[in-house]
């Protein structure tokens, strides 16, 4: 018995030995020269887009387009760079079809990580989780299109420390270090939107911004060119109406749903607006929306607000109106009309919206919505500037009330 | 709203000018107003005897930091508190965060910034750039705290700190 034992504790032994031997050989296998954090491209860069039909092409379906007479230059894609802010559940998707279409240059932007609750949207794996997000798309993105070049910063636009570097990388951020040809905007939050709209009214650079409803039943895109169609901050933003009585949805517990179909549709509108923008084939949408619940599908363009609160919104205003003249015989139509009410009272109360009435007063100070579109909120009284409560400076210094302030919470 | 939010609300000052940390001495001037408002609300709560909070900022005012509490059945519970200011405020509101509680209630986006009501994001729309800081706590951080705290106490999320 004992013998048994001594001879099953040798084998045992020897197989355990085995195994190590082979799973270091295995290891050592695995590990390739290059840098081993960066996946291998499983084939060398293309010089030239070709459109024979071979199994072998990559863009053999892509240069067909060409061939059917839709679009007159595909290879023209090749030379143009698009920044991606947000690389979430729509971005990363985006940032897929982009790089699968054979865009020259993406520049990703996002400050999140990839967790196992981003599991239920498209994209991101299991094993990615704890990457930062821009750094586990371009790993992805880069083995599917080795062409395509990639550039990720992993910052919140939002801050100081960061927005000029943001302006920075889409005014200089193309091929040929030059503007980016389109910003597409990703993101999931109005502070985030509202610097991407800052910024592109300050440069003068084209973007559309896209959003999914935190319902998860409904999305947009909105094409936004400074000066010529309204700006983010022109009105309150343009949603969806999901028809779902705000009183019998249910936010006790959760901030937001959210679904790969939504994301998914709300990312197919976007590129394909963008491909239309970049390749100029079809009508570049302006505003598509897209309501799950009827399958409901409305469009609307949204003129600019003659008294936006961006300056800078502003001074495109003036400028395309300048750009109008010189040239009226191509955009006549699009003259912008001054349907806005600006409202004349200055009322420095607060406001407080009523919670059980609907807001539903928003024609009254922005013009009319398409069917199925509505405002998100009432836009704010307009001040007649200046008012008496803004010329009147403080008289105190900012580190006495900051002493102040401290000595109160000792 | 509740009648006790309402009234807080009132009784603090308002700012008045439109400047973001990228408009140089207005932003001052801003910081100023924010600072003004911040000391009367730390005011009045002490004279309810509802202190709830400690609040100060770097010296360019981008970045703020302090402390907030709560009592649930005469019970404290306090938590650090951060935010830094956008470079679209006042337009947009600041992104309170409570980092401690980062995870542990789906009432949160990442980083622990707490996820404000359905009515927070139009009212401070309506009443930029009037509202600040001050504004920002009596509206979101309290209500949130008010809510959450217990429930997150109720399901042993939380202890109180020894």
């Amino acid at each position: 018995m004992s013998k048994e034992i001594d001879e099953m504790a040798e084998r045992l032994k020897n197989l355990t030995s085995d195994l190590t031997s082979t799973l270091k050989e295995a290891r050592i296998a695995t590990v390739s020269p290059a840098a081993p954090s960066a996946p291998q491209p499983y084939r060398q860069k293309i010089e030239k887009l070709s459109s024979e039909v071979v199994d072998s092409n990559p863009y053999s379906r892509l240069m067909a387009l060409q061939r059917m007479g839709i679009v007159k230059d595909y290879e023209k894609i090749r030379d143009k760079t698009v920044a991606v802010v947000g690389v979430g559940g729509v971005g990363s998707v985006v940032a897929e079809m982009l790089t699968r279409c054979g865009i020259g240059k993406l520049i990703l932007f996002d400050y999140d990580k990839v967790e196992i609750a981003n599991m239920n949207r498209l994209f991101y794996q299991p094993h990615q989780s704890g990457l930062s997000k821009v750094e586990a798309a371009r790993d992805t993105l880069i083995h599917v299109n080795p062409d395509v070049e990639i550039e990720t910063h992993n910052f919140n636009i939002t801050t100081m420390e960061n927005f000029g570097k943001f302006v920075e990388r889409i005014t200089n951020g193309s091929k040929t270090n030059g503007k980016v040809d389109l910003v597409l905007s990703c993101v999931d939050n109005f502070e985030a939107r509202m610097a991407v709209n800052t910024a592109c009214n300050e440069e003068n650079q084209i973007w559309i911004e896209s959003g999914v409803s935190e319902d998860a039943v409904s999305g947009h895109i909105q094409y936004i060119e400074p000066g010529k169609t309204a700006c983010f901050a022109c009105v309150p933003p343009l949603v969806v109406a999901s028809n779902i009585d705000e009183k019998t949805l249910k936010r006790e517990g959760v901030c937001a749903a959210s679904l790969p179909t939504t994301m998914a549709v709300v990312a197919g509108f976007l590129v394909m607006n963008t491909l239309k923008y970049l390749l100029q084939f079809g009508e570049v949408s302006p505003y598509v929306g897209y309501n799950a619940l009827k399958d409901f599908f409305p469009r609307d363009s949204i003129k600019p607000n003659p008294s936006c609160d961006d300056r800078h919104c502003i001074l495109r205003q003036k400028e395309y109106q300048e750009k109008l003249k010189n040239q009226p015989e191509i955009e006549v139509e699009e003259k912008i009309e001054d349907d806005f009410v600006v409202h004349e009272e200055n009322n420095w109360g607060i406001e407080l919206v009523d919670e059980s009435i609907e807001v539903k007063k928003e024609a009254t100070n922005s013009g009319k919505t398409a069917e199925g579109l509505k405002f998100a909120y009432e836009a704010a009284e307009k001040s007649e500037e200046p008012s008496q409560e803004t010329s009147e400076k403080s008289s105190a210094n900012l580190a006495d009330l900051m002493a102040q302030l401290k000595r109160l919470q000792s | 709203m509740d009648e006790t939010t309402k009234s807080n609300l009132k009784a603090i000052p308002l700012c008045r000018t439109k400047a973001s940390p990228r408009d140089g001495d207005l932003w001052i001037e801003r910081l100023k107003e924010e600072y003004e408002s911040i000391i009367k609300a730390v005011q009045n709560n002490k004279d309810n005897d509802r202190d709830w909070f400690r609040l100060e900022s770097n010296n360019d005012g981008t970045k703020w930091f302090g402390k907030c509490w709560y009592f649930h059945d005469m019970v404290k519970y306090e938590f650090d508190v951060e935010f830094d200011i956008p470079i679209t405020y006042p337009v947009t509101a600041p992104e309170i965060a409570l980092p401690e509680l980062d995870g542990k209630t789906a009432k949160m986006y990442r980083g622990g910034k707490i996820c404000l009501s359905e009515h927070f994001k139009p009212l401070w729309a309506r009443n930029a750039p009037k509202f600040g800081i001050a504004h920002a706590f009596a509206l979101g951080l309290g209500p949130w705290l008010a809510v959450e705290i217990p429930d997150l106490v109720e399901k042993q999320i939380i202890s109180p700190k020894a």
